[in-house]
């Protein structure tokens, strides 16, 4: 099935919320990305952009994770665009 | 091995301050510096408290025990088929609920847990209450609140460690409700896992590691069982086969 | 007719449990996992100062951003190497004069007991003061970088330094690790090949091993400190000079950085081709480290490390230079000998005989390098005590050094093979002796080619 109809959390401005309803990867990585709490259900937060665009730093489960555009550009979900913390 | 000696693994995520409280409870000076994964030999070290031998071992920090990586299986491993006495689960007090994860893990391979919340003075000065009751209840173990760094909290866990060597904390670990499906897959593996296993390891944990395809801790498991394997095998195989 | 060995139960419950699992149980599993911990955290856990949760991302907002991040990096390396260097002087001498002092004592212990010539030439030419050197030279510099360092790396800006650098790294094919590998070289190289195992993937790792020599390690410090000082900024005074001396030896540091990238990005096309593999890194929170604990700590486990290495090291290494120093093959020493065959091919590189000598008797530590050399120069066939910089300089003047012998001097510390530890340490870690080969061939051919290069073009341009 095509995720299309999600937004990938690459496209995520920084300061932007992002509900993770897909992840598009396989084997370690994707494991990988579950334990540090890039699970479906889930809510992150980008942070910012590496000073030459990539990676992106992201918080999620209180932790901060710095993911390359590679992955985050296969992680799907719903951006939450109001943000009022 | 000697008779009074008792195993302690500590386990922990990568940067929760476990090699810092490895370092204060053997002496040993193991490098500690703010960044995951700068522990990369893991170490073991001796101390003795209320008369009583301790080997510690620093086991790798890792984000679980799934065997994503040569550091988990030995971490996993480790619990497993090594069986310490009591293994301590270093949790990071400012980032409770990703390092949990690793704690709840534990606590499905193992009942003999100490869970330690460390960084406890970071988490103050962030302004992060933890109720260590209400946490210690929810869990079913013990939960000490320390700060490795400030060398606080230590006497109690070392009490805590000793009360547990002797007996006299009983520990009953949460039990993780997993999804409807996974609950019925769970029951049809549990009583053919507890025929090949035993009391050996933890039943249903082995049945959530099979249902995932963790095939190394297969091979794991074959290899430990490698002498004791053959008489259970062809009882085992003849049920198992009778019931697929 | 053979008896089949029965199935291993465990595989019969796997296939058994696979055909029950579908593709997402991981997913379950995990998410079943974390939803318990959230309940668990929402219960017990309380945020009574929300602003506070902010602080690390506030600061991270400036230290990798887009504008500072690289400005920062560069000045945080420029400041501890200035900090480094300013600080080190007055004890270096210090050190060095309370070492003469004693030497006095001993000569004056050794003409009492009317030992022979040889004996005090050996113990106390050769072994004592090669020791005192390296310990005078080595230890100030090295207890004023590692703490600081240390504090840095406790605070927790190394993670920082590895998220601002990874797209370089990525580009070049290697991991975005490497980083961290490369700080860890700044202070030992050997150590720092054992904590490339944060790197999985056995190909990034190979590369982190083979290009961590490039990363100038605390053997190599002190070198490049002193040419700096001596011939780069020579005609500078006061605060200029040591702000002239910090600004070479950044640059050095950033060549390094450059060579391990361009050396990474060739190996990835060629002998070690392949794709990054993926990562995550994580960002700990900033931790105000326990700022006397580490200081003293970092100290502390640098100068009995730097000790033990001068013991171990230096000193054998100073009575065998001086033996070949003293024994004659017609009128001249065996020293002499190797350091004139070795001239030829020395000059091509900018260098001479001695300077290579002292390079390959200092295969087993870089700390004696620069000491086997000044005892090769002298015609006493003995450490010079270094009460002054001034003299220190007249002695390579004398040997007609200029400011690009320095130079190439410099450049062939950062560039060449890496110390018999270092190597030792790859061999246990790659297990291939191939690759330990690589490890040591590769940077010396750089290292040659490099200084031929240079030797050459700026003769060619005619700036000397």
């Amino acid at each position: 099935m095509a995720p299309t109809k999600f937004d990938r959390l690459s496209e995520a401005e920084p300061g932007e919320r992002f509900r993770i309803e897909k992840l598009d990867i396989e084997g370690t990585m994707k494991r990988r990305l579950l334990d540090l709490g890039f699970v479906p259900g889930c809510e992150v937060t980008v942070l910012q952009k590496s000073p030459l665009g990539d990676p992106t730093a992201y918080k999620v489960s209180n932790t901060t994770i710095a993911l390359r555009i590679e992955e985050s550009s296969n992680i799907y979900g719903e951006r939450i665009r109001d943000d009022n913390e | 091995m000697t008779t009074n000696e008792y195993t302690i693994a500590l386990a922990g995520n990568p940067n929760t301050g476990k090699s810092t409280l490895f370092n204060l409870l053997t002496g040993l000076r193991q490098h500690t510096g703010n960044w995951p994964g700068k522990t990369v030999v893991h170490a073991e070290g001796f101390f003795t408290y209320k008369d009583k031998q301790y080997k510690i071992i620093d086991l790798p920090g890792t984000y679980s025990l799934y065997s994503n990586s040569a550091d988990e299986e030995v971490a996993r491993d480790f619990i497993i088929f090594e069986k310490p006495d009591v293994t301590i689960v270093v949790l990071d007090a400012t980032a409770l609920e990703r390092n949990l994860n690793l704690a709840l893990q534990v606590l499905e391979m193992t009942n003999r847990v100490i869970v330690c919340v460390n960084l406890m003075d970071e988490a103050k000065k962030k302004g992060i209450r933890i109720d260590i009751a209400k946490l210690a209840k929810k869990l079913g173990v013990p939960v000490v609140p320390i700060s490795a760094r400030n060398e606080e909290g230590i006497d109690e866990l070392l009490d805590t460690i000793d009360l547990m060597i002797r007996g006299a904390i009983q520990t009953k670990p949460i039990v993780i409700p997993y999804s409807r499906s996974i609950e019925e897959k769970i029951a049809k593996l549990l009583p053919l896992v507890k025929e090949i296993v035993g009391d050996k390891y933890p039943a249903r944990w082995i049945a959530l590691r099979l249902l995932d395809g963790d095939t190394s801790l297969l091979d794991a498991l074959k290899q430990e069982n490698h002498h004791s394997f053959k008489e259970v095998a062809r009882y085992a195989s003849n049920r198992s086969a009778k019931s697929v | 007719m053979r008896v089949t060995v029965p199935p291993n139960p465990f595989d019969h419950l796997m296939k058994y449990a696979q055909t029950l699992s579908n593709g997402d149980t991981r997913e379950q599993i995990v998410s079943a996992i974390f939803r318990t911990s959230q309940e668990i955290c929402n219960e017990t856990v309380t945020y009574t100062k929300p602003s506070k949760q902010y602080e690390t991302e506030r600061l991270d907002r400036i230290v990798t951003s887009k504008l500072w991040g690289f400005p920062i990096m560069l000045a945080m390396l420029a400041v501890v190497i200035y900090l480094t260097i300013a600080g080190a002087n007055i004890p270096s001498s210090m050190l060095a004069n309370f070492f003469g002092w004693i030497e006095g004592y001993l000569t004056f212990a050794f003409e009492k007991l009317h030992a022979p010539d040889w004996l005090y030439g050996i113990l106390v030419l050769g072994l004592y003061r090669g020791t005192a050197w390296v310990v005078s030279v080595m230890l100030p510099p090295m207890a004023i970088f590692f703490p600081i360092f240390a504090l840095l790396e406790n605070y927790g800006y190394l993670p920082r330094v590895a998220f601002n650098m990874d797209r370089l790294f990525k580009k070049s094919g290697a991991h975005g690790k490497q980083s961290l590998t490369m700080a860890m070289g700044f202070g030992c190289n050997a150590a720092a090949i054992m904590s490339t195992r944060i790197i999985e993937s056995p190909r990034e790792r190979m590369l982190a091993i083979l290009t961590n020599n490039f990363v100038p390690c605390n053997g190599r410090w002190p070198t490049l400190i002193l040419l700096a000082s001596l011939f780069m900024a020579a005609g500078y005074t006061g605060g200029w000079k040591t702000f002239v001396t910090a600004g070479v030896v950044v640059a050095m540091v950033l060549f390094g950085i450059v060579v391990t990238l361009t050396v990474s990005w060739v190996l990835s096309k060629t002998a070690l081709r392949g794709v990054p593999t993926h990562y995550t890194l994580e960002l700990p929170p900033y931790r105000r480290p326990k700022i006397w604990d580490t200081i003293v700590r970092a100290t502390l486990d640098k100068s009995v490390y730097v000790l033990k290495r001068a013991v171990a090291v230096a000193a054998p290494a100073g009575v065998l230079t001086w033996i070949l120093a003293n024994i004659h093959i017609g009128n001249t020493t065996v020293l002499a000998y190797i350091a004139h065959s070795l001239d030829p091919f020395a000059h091509q590189l900018g260098l001479d005989g001695y300077i290579l000598m002292a390079f390959i008797l200092g295969l087993p530590a870089n700390e004696i390098v620069l000491p086997i050399l000044l005892m090769g120069y002298l015609s006493t066939g003995a450490l010079t005590e270094v009460d002054s910089l001034h003299d220190l300089k007249q002695i390579f003047l004398d040997h007609g050094w200029t400011w690009l012998t320095a130079l190439n001097m410099m450049l062939f510390s950062l560039l060449h093979y890496p110390c018999g530890t270092t190597l030792i340490n790859i061999y246990k870690e790659t297990k291939s002796k191939k690759w330990t080969f690589i490890a040591f061939a590769l940077p010396t051919g750089i290292a040659i080619a490099v200084t031929f290069l240079t030797t050459h073009i700026i003769q060619w341009l005619g700036l000397i």
